[in-house]
């Protein structure tokens, strides 16, 4: 892809390095990581700015854990629609307030012809279920078969780490 | 959790500013102090209601390959093969869900290029197939929850 790397050089490397498990929790974050990674913080200030623009860093802010918030019931639904039309249904589906994650990923027939993936949540699964059943409403007849993974075990959860 | 504690976790779902007291500048339109928000902050880091507070990085455009995988495994050896997986350290998240694909990891590699031989030692070490769901596209990613 084209757009790797985004012409990261080794001092927005140190700044994610510094910032990846998150942001200082003091009056001037950006200060401090710019003395952890010995530049000046308007330097860190712009580079962050950048990134963000080019899309390196999505956004910065809080992750809610939707678990001990209540949402107990996290389902990944995966949908069989047209391919021709799963960006009109992706971006749709993408933006109901009850789906975290939405993607267009590959069949692998005849074992697994689904390709769409969104993540629902609710507080439990019966409620799951119910916004499950309302996106398969939007779908209609483009819903070719649809099914819910409800996840039984987290078996390993690391970050996600940059070297 | 009160009704501040709400307002915060809602409002920082949106841009966290990048300014030289970005604390200050979220506390003023909460109508609280700057150290109170630092505090409450912190405070929901460690009850775990918050997973994450800072930049959220974009793996991919960080020049690093990153997919979903799943496969089917028998019950009598899935912990087995779960200790075998889960020792590739580029194996970041793992879950086992109910479903006949009963193990779904996402991989984290370095380079791009690298996903594909990670999936290959896995085949070779479990002797089961890795079924790999890069995504093609995103539609949305985030969090929207209004508390």
């Amino acid at each position: 892809m084209s757009d790797n790397q985004q012409g990261l050089d080794d001092l927005d490397r140190k700044i994610i390095l510094a910032t990846q498990s998150g942001l200082p929790l003091s009056p001037q974050p950006y200060v401090e990581v710019a003395d952890q990674v010995g530049c000046s913080s308007d330097e860190v200030m712009q580079r962050m700015q950048r990134m963000l623009e080019s899309g390196v860093i999505r956004r910065i802010g809080a992750v809610p854990n939707h678990y001990t918030l209540g949402f107990k019931g996290n389902g990944m639904t995966v949908w069989d629609v047209p391919d021709e039309k799963i960006r009109e249904y992706g971006t749709k589906i993408g933006a109901l307030d009850y789906v975290s994650h939405a993607y267009h990923r590959p069949r692998h027939p005849p074992q697994w012809n689904y390709n769409l993936f969104a993540m629902v949540h609710g507080r439990d699964r019966e409620e799951v279920l119910k916004k499950v059943a309302r996106i398969a409403e939007i779908l209609g007849d483009d819903n070719r078969g649809h099914e819910v993974l409800f996840s039984s075990r987290i078996l390993k959860k690391t970050g996600l780490r940059l070297g | 959790m009160d009704s501040i504690d709400r307002a915060i976790i809602n409002q920082l779902q949106d841009e966290f500013p990048i300014c030289d007291r970005p604390f200050q500048a979220v506390a003023e339109g909460l109508g609280i102090s700057e150290d109170d928000l630092i505090t409450r902050i912190r405070q929901m880091l460690e009850n775990k209601q918050l997973s994450r507070f800072g930049p959220m990085y974009h793996a991919e455009r960080m020049g690093g390959g990153l997919s979903l995988c799943a496969m089917h495994l028998p019950e009598a050896e899935f912990d087995a093969i779960t200790e075998q997986v889960n020792q590739f350290p580029e194996v970041a998240h793992n879950y086992a869900r109910d479903h006949h694909f009963n193990m779904w990891f996402v991989l984290a590699t370095e380079t791009p290029e690298r996903i594909e031989k990670v999936l290959q030692e896995i085949e070779q070490v479990t002797g089961y197939p890795v079924y790999n769901m890069p995504k093609k596209e995103e539609f949305f990613v985030g969090l929207k929850f209004e508390l």
